[in-house]
Order: structure tokens, then C-alpha cells, then sequence
């Protein structure tokens, strides 16, 4: 069956079983691996899109509840809070591993989107649910401060 | 044994999820007519309802603290989420960031998945202290009893409660059931137990 999705900034005509995930959708489907898989029932984080703007766990989102949305996935993400915190993260050189990075940053935005000068207990609150296996929180946080700043 | 019979023979075992319990019986209003002092039988309508009211289903969004409880456990809801403005959690980690309006494989979801002001929290408190609060325009959203009835009635997040995905026991009764004792009890002049 056949649904037609609009990811970033793209039309795209999936044929999958609407009940499919939309991770895999973005990842077997469309080809957009950035996203990725971490625990598959909205724990980690790892899977993070936007769908019309906001934050969703793609792991835990139907294709049938994203048809006629606008997705963003980290390949998409642009504007100038995503690239100020783009800049960050390679300037404080947050990534350890990597493979949650995505997840952060899409939490990132929305959260200077949200709040653009978030304090630490706003960074805390709104970037619980990205976890890090390497223990990058600090970094993140510094990121997000920076980047906050330098979004003027 | 070979080694994929092996395999299978231990995949074949391997339980399965466990299933909740049944959920607790909710008697239906018929069953307090016998009580003719109309007090004595609103108190008693009213600890039927709170059988609902503070339920895992319900109370886990009415918590007493900014964090949501989960699960049948009542356990604290991982990951760390809070109320946040109007309920409906933190910038950046909103409650639609990972419920959506339906069920979704163990997910739960429902419409304007949300938490109930902190005026509202129902955990830790008996059945006598959450009926005062339902009573009390302060605490109860600003409702009339009859607004009270129509929420418990007709909301769909109220629905939510006996359409748990299958890992999380239901609440007692049904919706229309509790609508029902609620009525009942109104009827009865609202009494609430001690």
C-alpha cells in the first residue's frame, strides 16, 4: 500500500504497511540513516524527527500517523538554530561515539525553538529522554548554551 | 540434540510477556439501591468510583509530584518527564514527543495526551480527600460537578483507561459504567467518604 510521505522538504511515495515504523520507513525505505535504532520503544532517544516541527520518537510512530506531515530528519535539519548548533557540537567536539548525536540534536532544536535561552535545568528537562552511552551530557549542555548564544 | 533443535526447542519455551491481572470488579449503581439513606449510599457510590479514580490507568497522570508514574508498578516514569506548562511536559521532550492518539505497538496513546495540573494529583490520597478535590472548583479545573461527570463521561483520554495497550491492566468497569456511578452519586447529594 502505498503512502505518500513529505520528508524534508521532498515528496515520496513509501509502499509499506501503514503500522510500519516510521525509522524504518526513513531507513530501509527512503535510505536517510542518520536516524537511528536504539531501543525501539521510545527509551533512548536515538530516533529522534521532527513531524511539523516537533520532536517525535520515530520508533514509536506509525507511517499512517505521518501521511500529508512534514518530517525532518537530521539530513533536513536546517535554519539558523540548527546551524548554530551544528557549529557547536564540531567546536566543543561533543560526539564520542556518535551514535545518539543525531537524536540529541534534533532534541536540541526543538528545545531552542521552545526556549531560546534555555538554562541548564530547561537543557535537563527537555534532553531527558536522549541518552548517551558515553556520557556526553556536559558537552551537550555546553553545545546548547553556545549555540544559544550564538543564535541571534 | 542438534544445536537447532536446540534453538527451537528453547525458543519454544521462552515465556511470553506476562499479562496483566484481571482488572477489580466495578459494581454497577443497582447494586447500592438497597442503601435508602441517601448519604450513606453516595459514600458508597463514591468508593466504587475512586476504584476507577485511582487506578494505575488514571492516578499514573495525576501524580503528586511534577513526574508521571508508569505502568501497573506505579512506578516513576522513565524516561524523566515532568508536567511542565499546561501538562503537557518540557520544551524538547513534550508527551506527543512519544505518545500519539492512538495505541502503537506497546505504546500507550490516546487524544491530548497530558498530565492533570498539580491541583489535580490523586496519588497518595484516599477516596474521601479525591472526592473534596473533585468537588472544589480550586481544585477541579474550575467544573461543575455536571462538567466533572461529562469529562469522566465522554473525554477520550478518560477512554484511554480501559484501552490500554494489552501489557497494562485496564480499569475497572468501563467508561460508561463509571459514568453511571458517577451520576448516581451526584444524585444522591454528593456525599463524600471520610
Amino acid at each position: 500500500m502505498a503512502t505518500t510521505l513529505y520528508v524534508n522538504g521532498a515528496h515520496h511515495q513509501v509502499d509499506a504497511d501503514p503500522e510500519t515504523p516510521l525509522l524504518w520507513v526513513l531507513r530501509d525505505h527512503l535510505g536517510l540513516t542518520g536516524t537511528k535504532y536504539g531501543c525501539g520503544v521510545a527509551q533512548c532517544g536515538a530516533c529522534t524527527v521532527h513531524v511539523d516541527g516537533s520532536p517525535r520518537r520515530s520508533c514509536v510512530t506509525p507511517l499512517r500517523r505521518v501521511e500529508g506531515a512534514a518530517v525532518t530528519t537530521i539530513e533536513g535539519a536546517e535554519g539558523r538554530i540548527a546551524e548554530a548548533l551544528r557549529a557547536a557540537w564540531i567546536d566543543l567536539q561533543v560526539p564520542q561515539c556518535g551514535f545518539c548525536q543525531a537524536g540529541q540534536l534534533m532534541s536540541a532544536v526543538a528545545l531552542l525553538k521552545a526556549v531560546p535561552k534555555p538554562d541548564d535545568a530547561d537543557i535537563d528537562r527537555g534532553m531527558n529522554g536522549n541518552l548517551c552511552r558515553c556520557a556526553t551530557y556536559t558537552r551537550i549542555r555546553a553545545a546548547i548554551h553556545q549555540a544559544a548564544r550564538a543564535v541571534k | 540434540m542438534s544445536v537447532a533443535l536446540l534453538i527451537v526447542a528453547v525458543t519454544l519455551a521462552a515465556p511470553s510477556p506476562p499479562e496483566p491481572p484481571p482488572p477489580e470488579e466495578l459494581n454497577d449503581p443497582g447494586h447500592f439501591a438497597d442503601l435508602a439513606d441517601e448519604e450513606t449510599r453516595a459514600k458508597a457510590l463514591f468508593g466504587e468510583v475512586a476504584k476507577v479514580l485511582l487506578h494505575p490507568r488514571c492516578a499514573n497522570c495525576h501524580p503528586a509530584t511534577p513526574r508521571p508514574l508508569q505502568l501497573d508498578a506505579r512506578r516513576p516514569h522513565i524516561p524523566w518527564v515532568v508536567r511542565g506548562k499546561d501538562g503537557e511536559g518540557a520544551p524538547g521532550l513534550t508527551c506527543d514527543t512519544c505518545h500519539g492518539e492512538t495505541n502503537y505497538l506497546q505504546q500507550p496513546g490516546a487524544p491530548h495526551w497530558h498530565l492533570a495540573p498539580a491541583e489535580m494529583a490523586w496519588v497518595g490520597k484516599t477516596p474521601g480527600e479525591v472526592c473534596r478535590q473533585l468537588k472544589d472548583p480550586a481544585r477541579n479545573g474550575g467544573r461543575t460537578l455536571e462538567a466533572v461527570h461529562q469529562h469522566l463521561a465522554e473525554d477520550p483520554l478518560v477512554a484511554y483507561g480501559w484501552r490500554a495497550p494489552a501489557h497494562l491492566q485496564p480499569a475497572p468497569g468501563s467508561q460508561e459504567r463509571l459514568a453511571a456511578l458517577f451520576r448516581a452519586w451526584i444524585e444522591a447529594g454528593a456525599h463524600c467518604p471520610q
